[in-house]
């Protein structure tokens, strides 16, 4: 750094490039990428800008946009909402933590007992089976609803009757499902020489799974997991159907009190805001998991 | 005595294909046996059958007298009494050496913790990579990785000792130090039975050959007798091309 400083103020000392300098063909070339490199970045500027211009111009210049401006992005209604929306969106918040924790246990319990060999399993590993192609199978909005009214039409002693809850229930038995399958396929693609030698080794069936399969899976289908996360993160908000009061109960409610879709347009916002970083994540997690697979 | 290891009539079929068609072996104490023989001749096969890792079609597997291939026998617990290291290491890619070393010692063997890394770490200064006990597989070298599956067969101080083409899948620089290893443990008196394309290797430490050939051994006996001087044509056109491929030093 110091010998470059004394170069470029134009001392009288002529030093040959020494061997940690880079060569001058290898500067000419830093600087030909970085000046594509710029080149690229302004273009992608500039495009961005035409393209978010045309959109903008398409929008503002159709016949019914000041009505829709009115309706859907009103400043002032969006203000005014955004508490109780808030309010809401705190349950949703919550109904997510505890479901995706239900949601990871379930799953993988459901998994491993698909595994499990021998006749004396056969009725749990139907009823795994069986449980996974029900609740895969089943709309989501359906299984609320039979839930949700349902279980609280039986009138049985202990069994709650909060629509919150009921709704964390459902969540947690159908996105099971599809959690267990993803955990299976990672089961499945731990290479039988894995088992093999955790066999060979004197280990259980039950031991080689806890102790060498299972850790490999789920590192393995940790992007997948996240990404069902993600879609979790949405579909809390359709508890709302059962009555609870969610962001997109509350957001329906400032609807209806002033005439005016903009709630929607804020809640819209927030599970936006609410999903970016969860995704992030779970690009981060599966760009990470591509490079170790790669290196290995 | 009775052997460690006896193979009587080993069938074992892949579809319609007898990989192995009435093998008979049997491995003294303190002996070392070396199966030779073409790729696809079912050398690999045989190690997996006696190791129970495949279910055999007909004949029997003793250990120690005992007819473990039969399904009333625990396997497990045979499978406890013998170890295998693999052609491909089969490490455990989320444990570090020491580790996979420490395994079976604690959850098979129910050593404590601290003894089994004890016995980890000696281990993997047995085999030269003390200072890697806290790597993981993929930070090793092939060799590295195999004198690691190595300790990790030898830390069940098994019976039997098998060793499925170990050096197979080593850049031919790093064969030299599994080799070394493998000679050491035949010199302290392991009971071994191993399969393997090193010819010079098992001239040397083995105490019997036997060349593996349409699923049956063809020609068994001393190394010098096997290699040297073959009865069977087969044995012979099979070490010509061996030499012409530059295997027998």
């Amino acid at each position: 750094m110091a010998r470059r400083g004394r170069v470029g103020t134009g001392t009288a000392v002529t030093e040959p490039p020494v061997a940690t300098e880079l060569s001058p063909l290898a500067r000419e070339r830093l600087a030909y990428r970085r000046s594509r490199a710029r080149r690229s970045a302004l273009v992608a500027f500039s495009s961005t800008v035409v393209f978010a211009g045309a959109v903008g111009l398409g929008l503002a210049s159709s016949p019914g946009w000041p009505r829709v401006r009115g309706t859907f992005f009103d400043v002032h209604v969006a203000w005014s909402s955004l508490p109780s929306i808030l309010e809401g969106l705190w349950l949703n918040i919550r109904v997510l933590v505890v479901a995706e924790i239900g949601i990871l246990v379930l799953g993988l319990v459901i998994a491993v007992l698909r595994t499990l060999r021998g006749p004396v399993f056969l009725p749990v590993r139907a009823l795994a089976t069986g449980y996974v192609d029900l609740f895969r199978g089943v709309p989501l909005l359906i299984a609320l609803y039979l839930i949700g009214f349902g279980v609280p039409a039986l009138r049985l002693q202990g069994v709650p009757t909060d629509t919150a809850v009921l709704g964390t229930a459902t969540l947690i038995l159908v996105y099971s499902a599809y959690v267990a399958e993803v955990f299976r396929a990672g089961i499945e693609s731990v290479h039988p020489s894995q088992r093999a030698a955790a066999r060979s080794l004197g280990l259980t069936h039950r031991q080689s799974m806890r102790l060498v399969v299972l850790p490999q899976a789920v590192r393995r289908v940790l992007p997948p997991l996240l990404n069902d996360f993600v879609a979790l993160q949405k579909d809390v908000g359709l508890i709302s159907v059962l009555g609870a009061v969610d962001a997109i109960r509350a957001a329906q409610i400032e609807a209806a009190r002033t005439f005016n879709f903009t709630p929607y347009v804020v809640a819209a916002l927030l599970f936006v805001l609410l999903a970016i970083p969860t995704g992030r994540v779970a690009d981060a997690v599966a760009a990470r998991s591509a490079r170790r697979q790669g290196s290995s | 005595m009775t052997p460690v290891l006896e193979v009587r009539g080993l069938v074992k079929r892949y579809g319609a294909a007898r990989v192995l068609d009435g093998v008979d072996l049997s491995v003294d104490e303190h002996q070392v046996v070396t199966v030779i023989g073409a790729s696809g001749s079912g050398k690999s096969t045989l190690l997996r059958c006696v190791d129970l890792l495949e279910e055999i079609d007909d004949g029997q597997v003793l250990l120690d007298g005992v007819d473990v291939s039969d399904p009333r026998c625990d396997a497990a617990a045979a499978q406890r009494r013998m170890a295998i290291v693999f052609q491909a290491f089969n490490l455990f890619p989320h444990m570090t050496a020491a580790q996979n070393v420490a395994l079976a010692p604690r959850v098979v063997h129910r050593v404590p913790a601290d003894e089994a890394d004890e016995r980890a770490q000696d281990l993997l200064r047995r085999v030269g990579l003390e200072s890697f006990a806290g790597a993981y597989p993929d930070r090793l070298s092939g060799g590295q990785q195999q004198r690691v599956a190595i300790a990790r067969a030898l830390a069940v101080q098994p019976r039997l000792l098998l060793l499925d083409e170990i050096t197979s899948a080593l850049d031919p620089e790093l064969v030299g130090e599994v080799l070394m290893i493998i000679r050491q443990l035949a010199e302290s008196g392991i009971t071994i039975l191993m399969a393997t394309h090193e010819m010079g290797f098992a001239k040397q430490v083995s105490d019997r050959v036997c060349f593996l050939d349409g699923g049956r051994v063809l020609e068994a006996g001393p190394p010098g007798q096997v290699l040297g001087s073959p009865v069977h044509d087969r044995t012979r056109q099979f070490l010509a091309r061996v030499i012409a491929a530059g295997r027998l030093a």
